[in-house]
């Protein structure tokens, strides 16, 4: 019998404190994976955000940094500038990179650095209640839109990769999800797409990630990543929303 | 053994069950060290070793093996 | 090495000695009175192989210099006023990862936008930690464009020491006016950098991290204590302060920065009229020099405080005097300089 599955090197053997159902324990797993196909652990260096993910640092095993909120791109860019060869990535939520950290996403990007972004955009922000975030739907009830989004309160719901997308110094964005294996796949090859880009020094590159929030949504860990399928996805469709070769 | 799941590990989200195209995967009755009902496989026979259910597990909980 | 006087800003002076220490990351923001200092570093980082970004806000500089310290560089950001306000959250940051890094503040008029005249109303930001949390930054204040490079090079020896944050504060005086100094001020050894603790990719070692979020209990207190064993150090070691005239003085002037070059000058002249008026130059303003006005403070001396504030320095003095003394205070704000004539004036109130 040969093992064919399992915990990735690139994992630490801690417990997640996340909660049943949540997508960082997935995501996590597809970018250690990826660092282990690409025998990159020894030459990584990740970004971790405040939010949920914060101590995503306890979850890797490599040199991670925690940085203030919003700011992973900044912190990249010193890092990658300093350290050009090794693999720099930042994970974000969607308060981390589409609200506080706009300014630092959008620079980033157009300067072109060469580093690698993983956003995750599960809608609404967990770690402090779940509250309104730049990527709730309209209607979709939160701790401060408690009525739902209002597009006359609250605005719409914010498509930073789209907006990043028009900037030349992007050069590969794609939005997946993770609510079933086919779409886990993907979001294993799109990771994969972008830290190569990186290694072959192309320029900034993001995946967003729609993913569950089980216990905001109100919804049980299956419901909710049938949520993204059926209504979270017609806001924000999947696919690849920009590649330069 | 095609399938081992870590119960302790477990969170019982469910995701597994839901993607098991043999459907041999199931609650289990009994809670484990953190207050959690896990997830136990009814049937090892049957397991195909797809690795849909370890793929599907947002905690590393399951590892596959095949022959 | 020959050496020869060179005309120089005190914000340039700031950027050259930076280099000389072996800064090799520089990141800021335009704003006046220190966009000579960004400008130079623009130039000068790219001549020495370093890497120079203008970022999008001071917040972004704050946190890529946070970035470039823990990848293992020296690095520095610049900034004034407002800027300084912004970069206070990325600072408490970097004092809790005990990072080394350089902040230089050419202070000007404020609060608000202000204006762009030199000031001394950001003593309190500076020397009382600034950003939120239980930490403190060097602080040394130049007088001269001497100073400006003396005292960076200097902060870039203490912050990669102790691995607490230096921040040198300048005034839009200091930063941008031009004096002579000797080249051989830049003819120093690279500070030396011995990190054993930065983040480059874990080949060889354990992954390591930099992090400042402990929720485990007593961790947080544990890091606090430790930063405060090294506060201790070194306000037993590296204080640095000028007194004059203090063995026979009934009232000293006590000042720093620009103020100080003022004072010196009237104390001067009001010596050859007998009156016995003497000064007190603290160059480090964290750590203050307490013991040094403790030791003058009595029945036979008082102390004026002469600031370009509306009095943040003093609470110092007269914390130090420990009620012994009686502590005046003249401050002017706005960007107005005082003259001599003003602060002699100021002084003949309490001495004759």
């Amino acid at each position: 019998m040969k093992k064919i599955f399992g915990k990735p090197d690139s994992l630490t053997d801690k417990r997640t404190h996340y909660c049943p159902g949540c997508g960082h324990g997935i995501i996590h797993r597809l970018i250690a994976e990826v660092i282990d196909e690409l025998s990159m652990r020894e030459k990584t260096i990740g970004v971790a955000p405040v939010g949920c993910a914060v101590l995503a640092y306890d979850y890797w095993n490599f040199d991670v940094t925690e940085a203030a909120h919003g700011r992973p791109p900044a912190v990249a860019t010193g890092i990658k500038r300093v350290l050009p060869d090794k693999l720099v990535f930042t994970y974000q939520g969607d308060g981390d990179l589409a609200a506080i950290g706009t300014a630092e996403i959008i620079h980033a990007a157009n300067r072109a650095e060469n580093i690698s972004v993983f956003f995750v955009n599960n809608g609404v922000y967990g770690m402090t209640g779940g509250q309104l975030a730049p990527t709730t739907v309209l209607g979709q009830r939160t701790a401060t839109a408690p009525l739902g989004r209002d597009y006359k309160l609250d605005g719409y719901p914010l498509k930073i990769s789209e907006m990043l997308s028009v900037l030349p110094g992007v050069v590969f964005l794609e939005r997946t999800s993770i609510f079933n294996v086919a779409n886990i796949i993907k979001t294993k090859q799109a990771i994969k797409k972008s830290l190569i880009a990186q290694i072959e020094r192309k320029g900034f590159s993001m995946v967003e990630i729609l993913s569950p929030c089980p216990v905001y949504w109100g919804l049980s860990p299956k419901q909710a990543m049938d949520r993204i399928k059926e209504e979270v996805t017609k806001e924000y469709p999947l696919g690849i929303i920009k590649e330069q070769n | 053994m095609r399938i081992k799941i870590d119960a302790d590990r477990c969170k019982g989200c469910g995701l597994c069950i839901e993607v098991c195209p043999k459907k041999i995967l199931k609650l289990s009755e009994k809670v484990n060290k953190k207050g959690m009902k896990s997830v136990l496989c009814i049937n090892e026979a049957e397991c195909i070793s797809c690795a849909s259910c370890a793929i599907m597990c947002p905690d590393c909980a399951i590892t596959i093996f095949k022959e | 090495m020959t050496n020869k006087n060179i005309l120089i800003s005190g914000n340039e002076a700031c950027a050259e000695a930076a280099i000389t220490a072996g800064c090799r990351f520089y990141a800021g923001y335009p704003i006046t009175p220190q966009n000579e200092l960004t400008k130079y570093m623009a130039e000068r980082m790219r001549e020495v192989g370093g890497v120079f970004i203008q970022s999008e806000s001071e917040i972004a500089a704050i946190n890529m210099v946070f970035g470039a310290s823990l990848a293992g560089a020296k690095a520095m950001t610049s900034s004034s006023g407002p800027g300084i306000s912004l970069k206070q959250e990325g600072i408490s940051y970097i004092a809790a990862c005990r990072l080394p890094a350089v902040i230089i503040n050419v202070m000007r008029g404020g609060p608000g936008l202000g204006n762009i005249a030199p000031a001394q109303g950001d003593y309190f930001q500076a020397t009382r930690g600034g950003g939120h949390g239980d930490y403190r930054t060097i602080v040394l204040a130049p007088a001269s464009v001497s100073e400006s490079a003396l005292l960076t090079y200097r902060a870039f020896e203490l912050t990669e020491k102790y691995r607490v944050p230096a921040i040198i504060l300048s005034d839009g005086m200091i930063g941008q006016m031009m004096e002579t100094v000797s080249s051989k001020i830049f003819d120093k050894k690279e500070v030396e950098n011995k990190r054993n603790w930065i983040l480059t990719g874990c080949a060889g070692r354990q992954p390591r991290l930099v992090k400042s979020l402990f929720l485990e209990q007593g961790a947080l207190e544990g890091l606090n204590k430790t930063l405060q064993q090294t506060y201790k150090k070194i306000e037993q070691k590296e204080v640095i302060v000028e007194t004059d005239y203090e063995k026979d003085s009934k009232l000293l002037v006590v000042s720093y920065g620009s103020v100080s070059r003022i004072v010196k000058a009237c104390v001067k002249k009001l010596r050859k009229q007998n009156i016995k008026v003497g000064f007190i130059r603290p160059v480090t303003l964290w750590p203050f020099p307490h013991f040094e006005v403790k030791k003058l403070a009595g029945k036979k001396t008082n102390f004026l405080v002469v600031e370009m504030s509306e009095g943040q320095m003093v609470e110092d003095v007269r914390l130090a005097a420990e009620g012994r003394s009686k502590v005046y205070f003249y401050g002017r704000s706005g960007g107005h300089i005082p003259t001599e004539e003003e602060i002699a004036k100021e002084i003949k109130k309490y001495i004759k």
